[in-house]
């Protein structure tokens, strides 16, 4: 399987990268070698193999349901770019 | 006074206790060696301040006696640590000025043991590297260089900015997180000692995030007893990361000595690759030796699935890469680039605030989880895991205690001497299984190359066995003895 450089500016678009025509003919190259050589791990029999969901197998922890922590706004807010009234500021996304 | 730098980690904490010198003047100590060693560039933000006023608090510690095991003790922490209002920015533009409100919990333990920190120290951005050439901040710069040269060396990555202070004596040890070999790489390639725990064993709470399934804390030090020591403090069981695991933390420290009489090493034929150099091979087979001659007995071993083991790791930890690095989007944090509409201002922030190899990895992922390919690559990539987890489980089920392995394929290489992403990957192939079936692993030292240069050996073992390690370890440290290069920083 090899991508084009279409694939790699609809990859990127997904990704919310903005990628220029001389990027994406770049990245493409180095997308490709990439891909290539993980084509190897076709090669493995995976037949009846359990896909790896936890390296170490534990149960999942039940937490006491209390609150322990909250009203911060303020800390939540105080590394964005733009905030006013403990709010993050966006550009405008409904006309 | 500049003699202090010089002790190991044991060596300072017990000076300190016995009130050779202060926590105050051993901290002065590093911030000058720190001053001197700017070209290094192995820290990307000082802290000389908050250290000053963390080791008068230590000294009055150390007088009341409520002393904790690392009181006064000069730290490094990797920028990849979270920092309370303190330069946390994994190396990367994207996360320009932010300061958490928050600390890590791996780093909350230290400062709670007594610990100092002297600064944050340089990475390749989010971890993602072997050379930390990577970082936003500039390349590391390795101590060590080929005997009689002047030319510069990487320190190998991603945790470059760690094994670099350690190996100049810029701090006493430093923190550091491994996701394929970011711990225990650096660690070979500047004579110095890394482990990377059982995945489970430090929380990651507070560790900005790169490869979930696979990142794990761990220190880098001087000595074998410097990583027990640390990992000590470090390791905790932790209801804020659910992947924690529930097992009490030992002293590692208490069972140094005992040796590997008896023990069980496993040698596995699998990492004899195609082009090794036979420095590598020499190397391997003086760790046999020594290990062998202090009563182990050295078993033939197969683990059959380890050529697939890089692969699969450049499909796994890409992809978790992509969804754990979509939350850098302009709005909450960091770097901001205006655009026409929001989708322009996610696109250019992140095409601007991101470095080269930070978006080859988010696009492999987001190609490798798109619809139609999620079976074909991340699927089969999870069991291709499943099946290398398995061969270390069989090798171990027979009795195998630990297994040994040469850490690198090579030594430290010079900066832009490997371009081709493929083959910076390939200087991960002997640590990267270990990341992938969540054992932990330790790189020693094991002696010097022709050029000089240091080279080390590494021992997997058994889940949550860290103290295997550490035993059979302080073996190969005890017979090779220990590396510093010449200052010419």
């Amino acid at each position: 399987m090899s991508v084009d450089k279409d694939t790699v500016l609809r990859v990127a678009k997904l990704a919310r990268i903005a990628v220029s025509d001389a990027e994406a003919e770049t990245m493409k190259g180095e997308l490709n070698e990439i891909l290539d050589w993980v084509e190897q791990l076709q090669a493995v029999d995976v037949e009846g193999v359990e896909p790896m969901t936890a390296v170490v197998e534990t149960r999942i922890k039940m937490r006491t349901d209390v609150v322990n922590d909250g009203e911060k706004a303020g800390d939540i807010v105080q590394n964005a770019p733009l905030q006013e009234d403990q709010f993050f500021m966006v550009p405008k996304v409904v006309e | 006074m500049t003699e202090l730098t010089k002790l190991t980690l044991a060596e300072a904490r017990d000076g300190l206790k016995a009130k050779d010198f202060s926590a105050l003047e051993l901290t002065d100590a590093y911030l000058s060696a720190i001053e001197k060693a700017k070209a290094l560039n192995a820290y990307i933000a000082d802290t000389p301040e908050k250290a000053r006023e963390m080791a008068k608090a230590s000294d009055a510690r150390l007088s009341n006696g409520s002393a904790g095991p690392l009181e006064g003790v000069p730290l490094g922490i990797k920028d990849l640590f979270a920092t309370e209002g303190i330069h946390t920015q994994a190396g990367s533009h994207i996360l320009d000025a932010f300061k958490p409100a928050y600390e890590s919990t791996v780093t909350a333990n230290l400062w709670a043991d007594g610990a100092v920190m002297l600064g944050k120290l340089n990475m390749d951005e989010f971890a993602m590297g072997s050379s930390n050439e990577t970082s936003h901040y500039g390349p590391v710069i390795n101590p060590w260089r080929v005997t009689g040269s002047n030319r510069d060396l990487v320190p190998g990555g991603s945790s470059g900015g760690s094994a670099a202070a350690v190996a100049a004596f810029l701090c006493a040890g430093a923190t550091a997180t491994d996701t394929g070999g970011s711990i225990r790489q650096p660690a070979a390639l500047t004579g110095t000692v890394g482990i990377k725990p059982t995945y489970g064993r430090c929380s990651r709470w507070g560790i900005v995030a790169f490869a979930s399934s696979l990142d794990q804390a761990g220190p880098i030090t001087r000595t074998v007893r410097d990583a027990a020591i640390m990992l000590t403090s470090m390791a905790s069981v932790d209801d804020k990361d659910t992947t924690s695991v529930d097992v009490p933390v030992p002293d590692y420290e208490a069972a140094f000595g005992a040796g590997v009489s008896g023990m069980r090493i496993g040698i596995p034929k699998e990492y004899r690759v195609d082009g090794m150099p036979q420095e590598i091979e020499d190397l391997w087979q003086q760790g046999i030796a020594w290990l062998k001659d202090a009563g182990a007995e050295i078993v033939d071993i197969t683990l059959p699935h380890t050529k697939y083991a890089l692969p699969a790791y450049y499909i796994v930890a890409p992809a978790e890469a992509s969804s754990n690095l979509a939350r850098y989007d302009g709005v909450r944090y960091g770097l901001r680039v205006k655009g026409d509409d929001i989708t322009g201002m996610y696109e250019k922030t992140r095409s601007e605030g991101f470095g080269a190899e930070v978006k080859r990895r988010i696009l492999i992922g987001t190609y490798v989880l798109s619809a139609g390919y999620y079976d074909a690559y991340y699927l089969r990539a999870q069991k291709v895991r499943t099946l290398i987890k398995r061969d270390f489980e069989t090798v171990f089920h027979d009795g195998v205690d630990a297994i040994l392995t040469p850490t690198t394929p090579n030594a430290a290489f010079a900066p832009g001497e490997i371009t081709d992403p493929v083959q910076m990957y390939l200087n991960d192939i002997f640590t990267v299984t270990v990341n992938m079936a969540g054992l932990p692993g330790i790189s020693v030292p094991g002696g010097l190359n022709a050029d000089g240069l240091p080279l080390g050996l590494q021992l997997i073992g058994k889940p949550f066995d860290e103290g295997t390690l550490f035993r059979a370890a302080e073996v190969i440290e005890r017979a090779a003895g220990r590396f510093t290069p010449q200052e010419w920083w």
